[in-house]
């Protein structure tokens, strides 16, 4: 299983990468280019907030499972663990 | 001490907890409820820069601000305690709740009147991002380790419970006057109620003791230091804020708005249902499915967390197409059959008080269908004195309401029960998991920002989202009709609810395969 954990990091690196370009192509260049005033606070909202928190974490989530930070591991008592250290 | 004694110690626990959080969520939502006439009196149609400010009051307090404040409080909470934080978050949300009751109109005040609302409404989405995580770290806190999930589960009816408030003092209010009271005065009162509600919510929580586990923490100097840096500017917490968020919050957060204000917007904007009762189908729903969020808090203590909120997910994105389908198919006037003869139309033309010479044709047209459902239609039509200024687009406004038969009603009161059972699996557990990832030092930073960007962010952008989806499908529809093509999309009105399936099956995923169910990492 630490191993799909691992590969399924490119996934959601890959996934970052889509969404960025949803969130900016798809959403935020249209409405800055909206005539309407309004419509310039969720491009700005889109553009500097939302890409920033999806984007980035999801990249770097996406780093960390495969680097394999997300490990499970089993200690002796058979409990399972995230890798602490 | 007894189990009877403990427990009824915690009782009073929960209780001063709740109401407060209750208060809290019910200061943010009467805001939302009462949106269309907090617009005519702050934010008039036809002034651009009001258009602005209604949109930030909107986007900004809504989902922008609620993470800022989860950070500012969260640290605040680790730092000093959990019992002065949550007190405060409660003063603020009271104070700003109360004012913004109290503030004159446009037509008295000028611009000033907008921005106080906006100033007030950014302070409530600060307020709301520092309470809940106070509230769910302190009752976990109390609460013993092999109960949490019961405990907590008191403080995850409170978002539900603080809507069905919303909706309920509203609609008594509305109901004690007349409509013209109502939208001359009388909307402030649900505003005003709240200083009455905060200030008894204030004496309670000032009697109660700060967190065992923090004062502990406190007396040993264990407390961080630097919250914000512990929580997020270390790779081995960073790592759980971002497992948290992705692979539990973010998901929760689409599930609980679809079952609650993606439902309601559909009943009203696609079924065009009467506000009043599809604000009493609402309520209904909730009234009937909050129980589950304690028994889902219960279970959770017994087979893990895990594994219900997952469930919950897996369900909710399996099923809401067809639930939205079968919503459609109860409450559309387009599915049922007209009694035609009972058909009537009336036409009105008046002068147009606001500009001399012009008039407006008012059209209303009532149907009646064999099931009882009725429908009327008010169509005004500008007409101009010049003919030059004539716009198709501007000059006619439709409104449409629809009354359901009995039968129907209980449907739709059915299937948006069933969506707030799936948002008591996401949701009822999540308090104590949330608590568990998290060691007692930077609990109440490190829960909080997670919880407000999966619920205030992904849960919050649902309703923008969803409308951007439906409306492309339509009008790829009404392009395809005018050419005379087939129809892209056989139902354009379940359109919206890609973007909750998308974003839940994501969260699935990331929580199946990463999250460990069988412990947490909490010392305490």
């Amino acid at each position: 299983m630490n191993q799909i954990r691992k590969y399924m990091g490119l996934v959601w690196i890959a996934l970052a990468l889509v969404a960025g370009y949803y969130l900016i192509v798809s959403q935020a260049i249209p409405k800055f280019e909206s005539p309407k005033p309004e419509d310039r606070i969720p491009a700005i909202i889109y553009a500097f907030i939302l890409t920033p928190i999806i984007v980035g974490g999801l990249l770097v989530f996406g780093y960390y499972a495969l680097t394999g930070e997300y490990d499970i591991y089993e200690d002796p008592d058979h409990h399972l663990h995230i890798k602490e250290d | 001490m007894s189990f009877q004694t403990e427990k009824k110690g915690l009782a009073g626990i929960i209780a001063a907890s709740s109401v407060g959080t209750l208060i809290e969520w019910y200061d943010f939502y009467i805001f939302g409820s009462l949106a269309t006439i907090i617009s005519t009196k702050f934010f008039p149609a036809g002034n651009q820069t009001l258009a602005l400010l209604s949109t930030l009051a909107t986007f900004a307090a809504g989902f922008v601000v609620r993470p800022f404040g989860a950070l500012f409080f969260g640290r605040l909470g680790d730092l000093i305690g959990r019992k002065y934080t949550f007190l405060l978050t409660l003063v603020l949300m009271g104070l700003s709740t109360f004012l913004i009751g109290c503030i004159p109109s446009y037509e008295s005040i000028g611009i000033f009147a907008p921005i106080l609302v906006l100033v007030l409404r950014l302070l409530q989405g600060l307020a709301l991002g520092g309470e809940y995580g106070g509230a769910a770290t302190y009752v976990a806190e109390h609460s013993p380790a092999e109960r949490r999930g019961f405990w907590t589960s008191w403080i995850q009816t409170t978002a539900t419970i603080g809507l069905f408030v919303s909706l309920l003092v509203i609609i008594t209010v509305k109901g004690s006057m007349s409509e013209s009271t109502f939208g001359d005065w009388g909307w402030r009162v649900p505003f005003w109620i709240s200083i009455i509600m905060v200030g008894i919510s204030i004496v309670i929580r000032m009697r109660m003791s700060e967190s065992p586990l923090f004062a502990k923490a406190k007396a040993e100097g264990k407390t961080s230091v630097n919250p914000l840096k512990e929580s997020f500017g270390h790779k081995l917490n960073f790592k759980f804020v971002l497992l948290a968020l992705f692979g539990a919050t973010m998901g929760q957060g689409v599930v609980w708005y679809t079952g609650q204000f993606y439902a309601l917007s559909f009943i009203q904007n696609t079924l065009s249902v009467d506000v009043s009762q599809a604000s009493r189908l609402i309520m209904w729903s909730l009234l009937f499915g909050t129980p589950f969020f304690v028994f889902f808090g219960w279970l959770s203590d017994r087979i893990g967390r895990k594994w219900i909120m997952m469930l919950g997910m897996l369900v909710a994105i399996l099923l809401y197409r067809p639930i939205y389908t079968a919503m459609y198919n109860a409450g559309s006037v387009k599915l049922k059959t007209e009694i035609t003869a009972k058909t009537t139309v009336e036409v009105n033309t008046a002068a147009d008080p606001k500009i001399a010479g012009d008039s407006i044709r008012t059209t209303t047209t009532h149907k009646f269908y064999e099931d009882g459902t009725t429908y009327r239609e008010i169509n005004k039509l500008h007409l101009h004195a010049d003919a030059s200024k004539a716009d198709a687009a501007k000059d006619v406004n439709v409104t449409r309401t629809v009354n359901l038969d009995s039968q129907s009603f209980w449907q739709l009161v059915l299937w948006v029960f069933v969506q707030v059972i799936f948002v008591t699996m996401v949701y009822g557990p999540i308090a104590a998991f949330l608590v568990e990832m998290f060691p007692t030092r930077i609990r109440y930073t490190s829960m909080s920002l997670p919880y407000h960007i999966g619920n205030g962010i992904f849960g919050g952008l649902l309703p923008a989202i969803a409308l951007f989806l439906t409306t492309k499908a339509s009008q790829a529809n009404e392009i395809a009709a005018k050419a005379g093509e087939a129809l892209p999309y056989d139902k354009p009105y379940l359109e919206g609810l890609w973007y909750p399936i998308i974003l839940g099956a994501v969260s699935l995923i990331i929580g199946v395969l990463y999250i460990n169910g069988e412990d947490n990492r909490t010392e305490d």
